[in-house]
């Protein structure tokens, strides 16, 4: 299984592994990783599973929806590298993939 | 009561979305007394709004509908009852009776327990391959009958019958949708939103029957007609979708006001001090003061943070601003606030594209906003809404305007 990083915002890190075909928000959920609200549930509806993705890893994730870009764009504390983890499938070319959880969801 | 706070016990009935969050934010703020979830469903909480789309399209296993792992509630230290119903409450002894004859003693209840489909009342309703969508054990009944079919009709054209009726015309199924009122989510959406969703089902090669009332089933055995406006149609599957029933019946045995809904106040507390009510369950004061009833996630979440808070003695009121989403083919609609008629509306975009927005504004103010595929309009629509901030029917309209400067 492809391991993940979460990172939250005071520097907890928590390296989990994460079934294929899951979401990375998915993976959060599942280990209890504090800092990812997901009130939806992952249908892209509420932007409350905001990550900041760490380098390398931007560049390797398939690129935004519409739906994401824009659900995105209105998060607090937008960067470059911030992405709605309900959108990022795992495979397993992202076995160490490292993401950080914002401050707050909301 | 005194000194004792942490071995002070809280019960909640119902462990679906609202029951589960209430565990988590009665942990998150600090509550360290006992939590048990009752729940009868033999399931650990898990989500709804798949149940309709993804789970019952066979895309999604049941596992991953699951709110929250096993460890959530071991680390919670929440015992679970699930697959067990609640029956009574003795609010003298504070005591909740469950189905398996146990009485479980609590300091603090908060009643989660949810509504339930209404049950369609006509000859032949009892007919095998008439079905309802509301929990698991309805879509693993479900989904095979929907295999096997050769037409589906589909009573009632509201999120559950239209999103139903999406996944049917997907796996290549006839579907005819039955609707009484002239439009589809007339209680949901607008009017513009209901034509063009009508639209794109229709073009999807969905059937309608509009104004059009079900008076029965037909069928030796099993279902093979539904007689509706005079004529039968034939279908040897029938998703029956119209409305819910909030579960009142045990907050109204314990004497708890309830009128279509358990009343509480922005605490989400009932009259009695110990008893408190969070999501489908509750009718609640909403943002404008009149008295409503909410079916939503949304609504499920908000109300459980905040009955853990007043639960755990820091209350906070209840203000957040109800939103709602509903996933058919390709399009979003995603929905914040509450409409009511009379408002003002206000198209932004072409609904050709796919793309587009209704605002209802009410007094200069948007009151609320349904959005297809149209993510700024719906979230800047949503914190306009929370703001109450004036806004010029004109600048929304313009879709050269983006929506971030509208105000």
């Amino acid at each position: 299984m492809p391991k993940i990083k979460y990172i939250e915002h005071n520097g907890k890190e928590h390296e989990v592994d994460v079934a294929v075909g899951l979401s990375v928000m998915e993976g959060a959920v599942k280990n209890l990783i504090p800092g990812i609200d997901a009130d939806c549930g992952g249908a892209c509806a509420c932007a409350t599973c905001h990550v900041y993705v760490q380098a390398p890893w931007l560049e390797k994730l398939p690129p935004k929806s519409d739906m994401e870009e824009t659900m995105l764009d209105f998060a607090q504390e937008l960067e470059p590298n911030s992405r709605l983890s309900c959108q990022i499938k795992v495979t397993p070319e992202l076995d160490g993939l490292v993401v950080k959880t914002p401050k707050s969801q909301h | 009561m005194l000194a004792r706070i942490g071995m002070e016990r809280i019960v909640i009935i119902g462990a679906g979305q609202a029951g589960c969050q209430a565990v988590a934010s009665l942990r998150a703020a600090g509550f360290a007394g006992a939590i048990t979830l009752v729940g009868d469903e033999p399931f650990q909480p898990y989500q709804r709004p798949p149940l309709s789309k993804a789970y019952l399209m066979g895309a999604m296993e049941r596992e991953r509908l699951f709110l929250k792992p096993d460890a959530f509630y071991a680390e919670a230290r929440c015992e679970m009852a699930t697959g067990i119903a609640a029956t009574a409450i003795d609010r003298a002894a504070r005591t909740v009776a469950l189905a398996d004859g146990r009485k479980l003693v609590y300091d603090k209840l908060l009643l989660a327990t949810g509504s339930r489909v209404r049950k369609i009342k006509v000859p032949g309703a009892d007919l095998p391959g008439i079905f309802y969508l509301r929990g698991i054990a309805d879509v693993d009944a479900l989904r095979p009958a929907l295999a096997a079919a050769k037409h589906l009709a589909v009573v009632g054209g509201g999120y559950i019958g239209l999103e139903v009726a999406a996944v049917a015309r997907k796996l290549g199924h006839r579907v005819t949708v039955i609707e009484t009122l002239d439009r589809v989510m007339a209680r949901a959406v607008s009017k513009p939103m209901s034509d063009f969703y009508e639209r794109v089902h229709r073009e999807a090669g969905v059937e309608f029957a509009m104004n059009t009332a079900v008076e029965g089933f037909e069928g030796r055995g099993k279902l093979e007609a539904v007689r509706a406006g005079g004529v039968s149609v034939a279908a040897d599957v029938a998703l029956i979708g119209i409305g819910v029933i909030p579960n009142c019946e045990l907050a109204q045995a314990a004497g708890l006001a309830c009128n279509d809904g358990i009343q509480v106040d922005k605490h989400c507390a009932t009259a009695d001090a110990a008893i408190f009510a969070a999501g489908d369950c509750t009718r609640h004061h909403g943002r404008a003061g009149d008295l409503i009833r909410l079916e939503s996630v949304q609504n499920a979440i908000d109300q459980a943070k905040h009955a853990a808070l007043a639960m755990a003695g820091q209350p906070a009121p209840y203000s957040e601003v109800p939103w709602f989403w509903s996933d058919q083919y390709d399009l979003k609609l995603q929905i914040a606030g509450l409409a009511k008629p009379g408002d003002t509306l206000v198209q932004r975009g072409d609904p050709a594209t796919r793309k587009f927005a209704v605002f209802h504004l009410r007094e200069g103010r948007i009151a609320a906003v349904e959005a297809v595929n149209a993510a700024p309009e719906y979230l800047m629509g949503r914190k306009l809404i929370a703001d109450a901030a004036a806004v010029a029917p004109e600048r929304l309209a313009d879709i050269s305007i983006p929506m971030k400067s509208i105000v």
